[in-house]
């Protein structure tokens, strides 16, 4: 546990090292601003609610998120920082935790920082704060999903631009999974249930939920499972990977 | 202790390591010799933990690296190929970081900190980041890494690549201070550096174990091993006379036209017999040495083979 409160520190001390947190912070502040008010026309709706705040954000993440887990390990491994690591007295597991935690206490930051949002909507009106928490809530599970699959996938490569490419495509999928986009790409040679199955991977269908207020135990236990899932991929693509 | 049992390492189909098996105890220097590609790295990478081994294990004071891996690591400092480090984080933070994930706490943390530090010269450097040294000061943070939680068993993967004669020449030093006590390993492709700092050396090439003893045994095998070299005018002629002495193999012309180096037969001692002649023929001779070998030959005539 003391190593991976160690790891988690010093990684988390590393964004903010170099100018990409602020970078990061600034351009997600401002993008989910304009996304807000021009796109989700929030005055002229004329309701106390922050839906057209929240609508926007997996794909506000689809190409932050990617751009944030590039680096996870890429960078380590491009480094060969990733030798280091894993030859002093840490587990893997304890590695891939720390970085990764590292990472979504990062985006929680960014997060966070929208909070003159919710003041605005508080000072004009009067929302059921609930809602907006259960949707905060949803919105960082939702970024804690889409970072697992870019982590994971930055455990493949050395090249970032190549994990930030593939890590958006696969986000991408899985945001899109419930629509005919990608379903209509299953139907015609899986059987139904199966269909049925990747349909009830779409982030976005979970996400919806839970900003509507709906805390549903299926919907967050989808969120944590994909979370476990990626990493333990992740952990296994490092462990192969590692020698080259 | 370090016990390296049938190491192997295969890459697809290339074998990198091949049944690899030596030991080091402590007090020992060895020096891990090979051609680029021989699979020095590997196997430390295979000892250090890094990567896993395709057959074989190693033990390091009886912790064996894949049972209990934890328990390995903590006994070994590891300085990887390159002296990685976090370019982000300043010396003083990457020290400290690396204090922390040795869970080295209190008065010994500190003392050990401060003594690192003041070894290695990094005073000046310490509130730098890593991205801003230059190559020396990288590979000394490196180096200080690998000692600070003082490990009985220190592995350096090419210690002193990249560094100027006066920073090599301080890296060998510290060394030779911490050998007494300590097992290290160290890899080179630097020769000079065997003689200079390793009580043993092990050639591979290939993956295969090709030679294993002290510098000295390994130099023993050179045909230059006991060559005598004599720098004197009438070179030609004094080359004919010490040919034909019995304990003479052969004698080769040296780097200029006054300089002869005559080789001896398995076993001989030549300089008296080439003492004999110089006062018999009352030659002035301007230069006259004898050789201890050339590592450099013996590592082409070891590995020359195999790398071909």
């Amino acid at each position: 546990m003391n190593n991976v409160i160690t790891l988690f520190k010093r990684e988390l001390r590393a964004y903010f090292a170099t100018p990409l947190a602020y970078v990061f912070i600034v351009i997600f502040l401002v993008l989910s601003g304009i996304f807000t008010f021009y796109l989700g026309n929030f005055y002229e709706r004329n309701q106390a609610d922050l839906d057209s705040f929240f609508i926007f954000h997996p794909w506000l993440y689809l190409f932050l998120i990617p751009a944030i887990a590039m680096r996870v390990w890429a960078d380590e491994r491009k480094s060969g920082t990733i030798e280091l690591l894993l030859t002093l007295p840490v587990t893997m597991w304890q590695a891939v935790l720390a970085k990764y935690l590292a990472a979504w206490c990062f985006v929680a930051i960014a997060l966070a920082l929208t909070f003159p949002m919710w003041l605005t909507v508080n000072y004009l009106g009067s929302p059921d704060n609930g809602i907006i928490l259960a949707a905060y809530l949803g919105s960082l599970l939702m970024a804690g999903g889409y970072l697992a699959i870019g982590v994971c996938v930055s455990a493949f490569t050395k090249s970032q631009v190549i994990a930030f490419i593939i890590g958006l495509t696969l986000c991408f999928l899985f945001t899109m999974s419930g629509f005919p986009l990608v379903l209509d790409f299953f139907r015609g040679w899986l059987p139904g249930g199966v269909v049925d199955a990747v349909a009830s991977l779409s982030v976005l269908s979970h996400f919806q939920a839970i900003s509507r207020g709906v805390l549903n135990l299926r919907d967050v236990a989808y969120f944590l499972a994909m979370i476990v899932a990626w990493l333990y991929a992740c952990a296994i693509v490092i462990d192969m990977k590692k020698a080259d | 202790m370090i016990e390296v049992e049938q190491l192997s390492k295969r890459f697809g189909e290339r074998l990198a390591v091949d049944a690899l098996s030596f030991t080091v105890g402590p007090g020992e220097v060895l020096g891990f010799l090979g051609p680029n590609g021989a699979g020095k790295s590997t196997t430390m990478k295979m000892i250090t933990g890094f990567i896993r081994p395709s057959a074989g294990t190693a033990r390091i004071n009886g912790y064996d690296i894949q049972a209990a891996p934890l328990a390995a690591k903590r006994e070994m400092g590891y300085l990887p190929e390159g002296a990685p480090g976090y370019g982000d984080m300043s010396v003083r933070q990457f020290l400290d970081f690396i204090a922390d994930i040795r869970a080295m706490s209190g008065a010994w943390r500190k003392e050990r900190m401060d003594e690192v530090i003041q070894e290695i010269h990094l005073e000046q450097v310490l509130d730098q980041k890593i991205d801003t040294l230059s190559k020396g000061f990288r590979r000394r943070v490196g180096v200080a890494q690998a000692i600070l939680h003082d490990p009985r068993v220190l592995i350096m993967d090419e210690p002193t690549d990249g560094l100027d004669p006066n920073q090599k020449h301080e890296v060998r030093n510290l060394i030779h201070g911490m050998a007494k006590d300590k097992i290290i390993v160290i890899s080179t492709h630097i020769l000079e550096e065997v003689e200079a700092v390793c009580s043993r050396a092990i050639v591979i090439a290939r993956g295969h174990l090709l030679a294993d003893g002290t510098p000295e045994e390994l130099m023993a095998r050179s045909r230059y091993h006991g060559a005598v070299t004599l720098d004197l005018d009438n070179a030609r002629e004094a080359a004919d006379l010490l040919g034909q002495l019995p304990e003479v193999a052969a004698v080769e012309d040296g780097d200029t036209d006054t300089e002869i180096t005559v080789l001896p037969r398995e076993g001989q001692a030549l300089m008296a017999a080439i003492g004999r002649v110089i006062d018999q023929q009352r030659w002035t001779v301007r230069e006259l040495y004898q050789q201890k070998g050339r590592l450099d030959e013996v590592f082409r005539d070891i590995t020359g083979g195999a790398a071909a």
